[in-house]
C-alpha cells in the first residue's frame, strides 16, 4: 500500500491510543480494551474509507455515508477519531464523562455532536438501526453506504441475528457491518461466556457476504478488507467485515485480557501505559 | 345530555389502518413496518397500495424498532405495527433508547390492548402497556375511543415531529365521533357537561362511559364525561377545572392501575385539586380468555361498573 497512507494512519492511530488513555484516565471511567481493538481499522473507515465529512454533517446522513457505533461503549475511540478528523475540537476530549458534557459515557444526540448519528449503549440494537438508515437510502435512489460496528460479545444479543436475517431478506446490500473480533468480554473470554462459535460460518449461513480479515491492526489487510466490502455491495447481499483483533492492543497490560474492558488505568498505569504509546505530530489535547 | 348515534360498530384498529392509508398517500416519507400481522393490526391496505415503503420484519420486534428509528433518521415518518404487548413489554429497551433517548420519529402502532383482545388469553391482553410508555420521557401516549377518532389520532401522529405511542383495540365497538373530527394531541374532549362528578374515560371505556351517564341522569344524577384521548401529554388543565367543578371523579380505562390513567390523574389533582376519587380498571390481575363482553363485565370495565364507582365517590363528596 501507498507508504504516505500507511504513515498517515500509524499517526493517527497513535495518537487515538495516547487520547484513549488520557481520557479514561481522567474521566476514572470508561472502556479502553474495545477502544484499543477496534483504534486500527476505525482509524481507515473515519480518515479514508467513508464518505462523509465533518462540515457537511447532518444526523439524517442524506447524500452521505453513516456511521453507526453499536457497541456504544467504546465512546473513547469515537470521540477520539470525531476530535481528529475534524467533527469536534480536540479539547472537548476533555470533558468525556464529565457533568454538563456532550460526551457522554455512550453516544447522545442531545448535544448535536457531529459525527454521531444515533445513541447507542444498550447492545444489540446498532445494526437494526443501521439496516433501517440503509432501506430509507435504497427508497431514496442514494448509493451511499452505511457502516456499523458491532462487538463480539454484543453478537451474543438475539437482536443482533434478528438483524441479520431480516438484512439478508431484505437485501440490504449496502450496509457494511463491521466485527471487532476481539474476543474478549467483560466476564472472560467470548468463547468461555457466550460461546459465539464460527461467527464467519454464522454471517455465512445468515446470508451474508462475509470478509475476513486476519489481522485487524494490519493497515494493508484493513485496507484491503474495506475494499473488498466495497466491491461486494450492491450484489444483492449484506456484507460483514470480521476484523480479527486483540483487545487492549497497544498497551502491554492491558492487552489480550478481558480485565480492560471497562475499567480506567489509575495515573501511575496512564504513564506507564503513555510511555509505551508514542507521541504524534498532531499532539495530545489539552486536559 | 347529547345524543350519541352509534354509527355502526367498528374496531378501532381499522381507523388505524385508515389514517394510516390516507397519511401514507398524502406524505411520501411516510413508511410502515410489521411483524407478521399485518391484517391484523390492519396495515395491509397501505402495505398493497405502497408495497416499496410498507417492511415485512417478520416475528422480530426488537429489530422492527431499530430499523424504524433508522428509517427515522434519515428523514422518514416510520410506523411500526402489532399487538400493544409486543410492542411494548417485549420492546420496552429498543423503545426507551431507539426512539425516545434517541428522539426518532417513529410512531408505535399498538393493536389489540387490553382485555378486549379477547379469547386469547392473558399472554395477549396487555393492561401495563400505558405505564411503560408513559414512562418514558419525549412518549406522546395517544388512546383514542372509537374508529372515527383512532383514524383522526393516526393522521395527527403522523403529523406530530416526534415518538408517538397510539393505542387501540381488536373488537368491533359503538362509532358515534365525528368522522371529519381534528384531532389535537394534548387536549381532553368534553363530551358532556355535568355538575355533581366527572367521569375521565379514555378508549374503549369513553362509550361505556357515555351509557353510564344516560342511566345516571335517569336517576337525577348529572355527570361531566372527557374523553381522555392523550394520555400524555395530559390536558391538566381541563382535568383540574372539571374536578374543581364537579368535587368527584372517576376515571375508567382498559387498563391496570399500576402507571394508568387513573393514578396520573390521582397525581395531578393531589398536587393542585384533591377530590375524592374512584377507578375502574383492571387492578392488578392478568386476564383470561373470555369474549370482549365477557371480560369487560367481569372486570366491572363497563357502564355497570362506572355507575357503581360514581355512587361510591358521590358517597364521599
Amino acid at each position: 500500500m501507498d507508504s504516505n497512507k500507511r504513515s498517515s494512519f500509524a499517526e493517527m492511530a497513535a495518537q487515538a491510543r495516547r487520547d484513549i488513555i488520557r481520557m479514561v484516565g481522567a474521566a476514572k471511567s470508561g472502556h479502553p480494551g474495545g477502544s484499543l481493538s477496534s483504534t486500527d481499522f476505525l482509524t481507515v473507515l473515519f480518515s479514508d474509507v467513508m464518505k462523509q465529512d465533518a462540515a457537511g454533517f447532518t444526523r439524517d446522513a442524506k447524500g452521505k455515508d453513516a456511521f453507526i457505533l453499536s457497541a456504544g461503549h467504546i465512546t473513547p475511540i469515537y470521540y477520539s477519531l470525531l476530535s481528529l478528523n475534524g467533527y469536534i475540537e480536540r479539547d472537548e476530549l476533555a470533558t468525556f464523562r464529565k457533568f454538563g458534557t456532550r460526551l457522554q459515557g455512550h453516544p447522545c444526540v442531545n448535544g448535536g455532536v457531529k459525527g454521531i448519528t444515533q445513541v447507542s449503549g444498550s447492545l444489540g440494537q446498532g445494526l437494526s438501526c443501521a439496516l433501517g438508515i440503509a432501506l430509507a437510502k435504497k427508497l431514496d435512489k442514494e448509493d451511499n453506504k452505511v457502516f456499523v460496528l458491532v462487538g463480539d460479545g454484543e453478537s451474543e444479543e438475539g437482536q443482533i441475528w434478528e438483524a441479520a436475517m431480516f438484512a439478508a431478506h431484505q437485501k440490504v446490500d449496502n450496509v457494511i457491518a463491521m466485527t471487532d473480533w476481539n474476543g474478549q468480554q467483560i466476564d472472560g473470554t467470548v468463547e468461555n461466556v457466550g460461546g459465539l462459535g464460527d461467527l464467519k460460518a454464522k454471517w455465512e449461513a445468515f446470508g451474508w457476504n462475509v470478509v475476513f480479515c486476519e489481522d485487524g491492526h494490519d493497515f494493508a489487510q484493513i485496507c484491503a478488507a474495506f475494499d473488498k466490502a466495497l466491491s461486494a455491495c450492491g450484489k444483492g447481499k449484506p456484507v460483514m467485515i470480521l476484523f480479527k483483533t486483540e483487545m487492549g492492543h497497544g498497551v502491554d497490560f492491558m492487552a489480550g485480557t478481558c480485565a480492560w474492558h471497562g475499567k480506567a488505568p489509575a495515573a501511575e498505569q496512564v504513564e506507564a501505559a503513555l510511555k509505551q504509546l508514542p507521541t504524534t505530530k498532531i499532539g495530545d489535547f489539552k486536559m | 345530555m347529547k345524543q350519541y348515534i352509534d354509527q355502526g360498530k367498528k374496531d378501532t384498529r381499522s381507523g388505524f389502518g385508515a389514517g394510516l392509508l390516507e397519511a401514507g398517500r398524502k406524505d411520501e416519507r411516510i413508511v410502515a413496518l410489521c411483524a407478521d400481522l399485518t391484517g391484523s393490526v390492519k396495515m395491509d391496505a397501505f402495505a398493497k397500495e405502497f408495497p416499496e415503503r410498507f417492511f415485512q420484519c417478520g416475528i422480530a420486534e426488537a429489530n422492527m424498532v431499530g430499523a424504524a428509528a433508522g428509517l427515522a433518521i434519515a428523514g422518514k415518518v416510520a410506523f411500526l405495527g402489532s399487538f400493544a404487548e409486543f410492542v411494548t413489554g417485549r420492546v420496552y429497551d429498543q423503545i426507551r433508547q431507539e426512539v425516545c433517548y434517541g428522539k426518532t420519529n417513529v410512531k408505535i402502532a399498538a393493536s389489540h390492548a387490553g382485555l378486549t383482545v379477547g379469547e386469547d388469553g392473558a399472554t395477549h391482553q396487555t393492561m401495563e402497556d400505558v405505564a411503560l410508555m408513559r414512562a418514558l420521557p419525549g412518549m406522546v401516549v395517544l388512546c383514542p375511543c372509537d374508529c372515527n377518532q383512532t383514524k383522526a389520532a393516526t393522521l395527527a401522529a403522523a403529523a406530530y415531529d416526534g415518538p408517538v405511542y397510539l393505542r387501540f383495540g381488536r373488537p368491533g365497538v359503538p362509532n358515534f365521533t365525528d368522522p371529519d373530527q381534528k384531532f389535537e394531541i394534548g387536549k381532553a374532549v368534553l363530551l358532556e357537561e355535568g355538575k355533581d362528578v366527572t367521569v375521565f374515560a379514555t378508549g374503549h371505556l369513553v362509550w361505556e362511559a357515555l351509557q353510564a351517564c344516560a342511566a345516571l341522569e335517569a336517576e337525577g344524577i348529572s355527570a361531566e364525561i372527557i374523553d381522555i384521548a392523550t394520555i400524555k401529554p395530559l390536558d391538566e388543565a381541563a382535568v383540574v377545572a372539571s374536578a374543581r367543578k364537579t368535587g368527584a371523579v372517576v376515571v375508567a380505562e382498559e387498563h391496570n392501575m399500576p402507571g394508568g390513567l387513573g393514578e396520573l390523574i390521582a397525581g395531578v389533582l393531589a398536587a393542585q385539586a384533591p377530590t375524592p376519587m374512584e377507578y375502574v380498571n383492571g387492578g392488578d390481575a392478568f386476564g383470561q380468555s373470555g369474549t370482549p363482553s365477557e371480560l369487560l363485565k367481569a372486570y366491572g370495565l363497563d357502564a355497570a361498573g362506572i355507575v357503581v364507582a360514581v355512587k361510591k365517590v358521590l358517597a364521599r363528596k
